[in-house]
């Protein structure tokens, strides 16, 4: 049980990453569906910095920085020149896999043997281990306290922007701007500057997601096609985390705990076909949407200005 | 401003434009070989480029062919990543194929026998060979694959050598009723068990023949079991990966994973497509190919395992050429009588053996050491 809910956290660090830049670019009012192309490039230049330089804060720097500037474009196509919010999103998908393979390959051919691979003492810093103390107590120790850096990175910078977003005030002109750009402009604010730095905050953030998927899950050696749809999986888990990245770290593990779910169930108790488990994240959001737009909760919903590209002309 | 917009729109999908040019490649060799107008077409479902896995090994054989007959690369057309559910798609690059003037098509994956058998009987003056399948039209239409389980066989006797806690670990692509897999598992598992009784297979199944995720969080239920040798039937090395990260053991699949995990990998059982493909390529050129299925072992060169790598347990080199030797001379086979499935039931008679179609069509059971939970 203990090991399931470990694998759980794991396997959701991802998913928190995604979620959580997701929360911040829709909240701002721009429903960016390239998380996947973002994590896609967050993945490779977090990689690529590791390879070459063996630093952990570098490579991590580098896939904000890449995953901003994939998020840049979409800023750009849907802020500037107003362009399909929709459109827009799918294309930034098909473009990170795209960027994000074509030079991973680059990669294969130029290293050795092959196999593009992080340095050991890289692999050693991202190693899992208990955190001295804490990490001695019986069943919480090994559950919270033995993770991997980047599963703390991942809930710090998920309580970071639930703070930013709630309590601050540049959160509070944030989503009043995804709320109602118009109002918000009308009130002084420079819509267009706050959408460009939260599109771009939300992608940088998507972007170290991309990157625990390519340092961690990957084992130290690059894989094509590494982030494998997870991009989307996040994207359904802002519906399910109510637009609030606090909420999002429950969801994160729950989906976690779905996706490893199949692999620790005792099949021989429950006999389940494990296509059931590989449906179930999705049924569960599904179920989560029929009951909030029950609820129909302003403050726990989509954005109203959510997907809507604001010209100021037609306010 | 209006314009401006324009500009940028234009720009922008301009820069996209050379993104793309920049991504073709070219690698031409000079012709002047006895057979300049043959040309081979290949399939591939996936990019041999990823430098492992199933594509990459069903590439090298082509790539011996190649040598081995000394055809330039302009001789051999490959499309890659064509989609095997996609008929459509598939019967586009090999249309593409046959306009650049190929004579002798190979489709690597199982979703291609259909339309390759269609398009046989349209194109009578073209060879079409599949790999993995079992139709075959007698003329210029046929299927190869082979003896993987005897590899297998072998590789179990690694693992179940290097063992100590008697849970062998397998993530398994696909579940009991996909038999190309179950075979595998089975004859891994008869490997270990000649060598190891006490020792059990697990098997993990992820559905999916491609997922580092999976697999790697496959592998990591494994080892959490207590598992200390993960073995393989996916297209990642993530088990291998994992398996080291806990300073656990493995054997990989497809190509030798030892390159990717040094620590943790014993030995993979492994393909070696250029003895086929050298073989038909040539009887095409001379006019001699009869279209007949073809189904190699490890006699034929066609399978074996990679280099034992220095992680294996003392004895195994030799532990694995007994067994070897015996499946050459054909004294040994790996499914023969009598042989128990993990319920109890007699699944194969004494005396007799499993014939290889049984064995990749229809075996739907675990052998008596197998555990999946």
């Amino acid at each position: 049980m203990i090991n399931f809910l470990f694998a759980a956290i794991k396997a959701g660090t991802p998913l928190l990453f995604g979620t959580t830049g997701e929360i911040i670019t829709e909240k701002t009012g721009n429903l960016n569906l390239g998380v996947e192309g973002m994590m896609f490039l967050g993945a490779f230049a977090g990689f690529f910095i590791g390879h070459h330089t063996g630093s952990v804060v570098l490579a991590l720097l580098a896939s904000f920085i890449l995953g901003a500037l994939g998020a840049l474009i979409y800023a750009f196509l849907t802020v500037t020149l107003k362009a399909n919010q929709t459109v827009s999103g799918l294309a930034l998908t098909i473009f990170g896999a795209g960027f994000a393979n074509f030079f991973g390959q680059i990669m294969i051919a130029a290293a050795e043997d092959g196999v593009p691979k992080l340095p050991e003492t890289f692999m050693n810093r991202l190693a899992e281990k208990p955190i001295p103390v804490l990490g001695s107590i019986p069943y919480i120790g090994k559950l919270f306290f033995s993770h991997n850096i980047l599963v703390y990175v991942g809930i710090i910078v998920a309580l970071i922007c639930w703070f930013y977003m709630k309590k601050t005030r540049a959160g509070l002109t944030m989503r009043s701007v995804g709320e109602n750009p118009g109002a918000a402009d009308a009130a002084g604010i420079n819509v267009t500057l706050v959408k460009y730095m939260n599109i771009l905050l939300g992608g940088g953030i998507c972007g170290m997601g991309g990157a625990y998927i390519s340092l961690v899950n990957g084992g130290g050696v690059w894989n094509n096609n590494c982030v494998n749809g997870q991009g989307w999986i996040a994207v359904a888990l802002v519906i399910f985390a109510n637009w609030s990245p606090a909420k999002a770290l429950l969801g994160s593990l729950v989906f976690g705990a779905f996706s490893v779910l199949q692999f620790y169930a005792p099949k021989d108790i429950i006999a389940i076909p494990n296509a059931f488990y590989v449906m179930l994240p999705y049924l569960i959001t599904a179920i989560v949407l029929v009951f909030s737009s029950i609820k129909k909760s302003k403050e726990h919903s989509q954005p109203a200005g959510c997907s809507i590209n604001y010209f100021r002309e037609e306010r | 401003m209006k314009h401006f917009k324009k500009i940028a729109a234009l720009l922008l999908s301009a820069m996209m434009l050379l993104t793309v040019a920049g991504c073709s490649t070219t690698g031409t060799t000079g012709a002047g070989t006895a057979n300049a107008d043959f040309k081979v077409g290949v399939i591939h479902i996936g990019d041999p480029a990823d430098g492992s896995g199933y594509s990459y090994a069903h590439d090298l054989g082509i790539v011996a062919m190649q040598e081995e007959l000394k055809l330039a690369d302009s001789q051999v057309i490959r499309k890659i990543n064509v989609d095997d559910s996609d008929a459509a798609a598939t019967r586009t690059a090999i249309e593409e194929c046959i306009e650049e003037g190929c004579t002798l098509i190979y489709g690597t994956s199982w979703g291609y026998m259909d339309t390759m058998e269609q398009m046989a009987a349209e194109y009578p003056d073209v060879m079409f060979s599949h790999g993995t399948g079992y139709k075959s039209n007698g003329t210029n239409f046929n299927n190869y694959f082979g003896r993987i389980y005897q590899a297998r066989y072998l590789s179990g006797i690694a693992a179940g050598l290097k063992t100590t806690s008697n849970k062998i670990g397998y993530v398994a692509a696909m579940d009991v009723t996909n038999s190309e897999v179950t075979g595998g598992i089975n004859a891994f598992a008869m490997g270990v068990e000649s060598v190891n009784p006490n020792a059990k297979v697990y098997v993990k199944v992820t559905n999916s023949w491609f997922s580092p995720d999976l697999e790697k969080q496959a592998a990591e239920a494994l080892l959490d079991l207590g598992c200390d040798v993960i073995a393989q039937h996916c297209d990642t090395t993530a088990p291998q990966l994992a398996a080291q990260a806990r300073g656990a053991f493995g054997v990989g699949y497809n190509s030798d994973m030892t390159k990717d995990a040094p620590q943790a990998h014993l030995t993979a059982p492994v393909w070696n497509w250029g003895v086929y493909y050298t073989m038909t390529a040539k009887a095409v050129m001379e006019g001699t190919w009869d279209a007949a299925n073809y189904f190699g072992g490890m006699d034929d060169g066609l399978v074996d395992i990679s280099p034992l790598s220095d992680n294996c347990a003392p004895g195994t080199a030799e532990a694995i050429e007994a067994a070897r030797a015996k499946i050459m001379d054909g004294s040994f086979k790996v499914f023969e009588g009598e042989l128990y499935d993990n319920a109890g039931n007699k699944v194969c008679e004494a005396g007799q053996v499993i014939s290889d179609a049984d064995i990749t069509g229809a075996m739907n059971w675990y052998y008596r050491n197998v555990i999946a939970e």
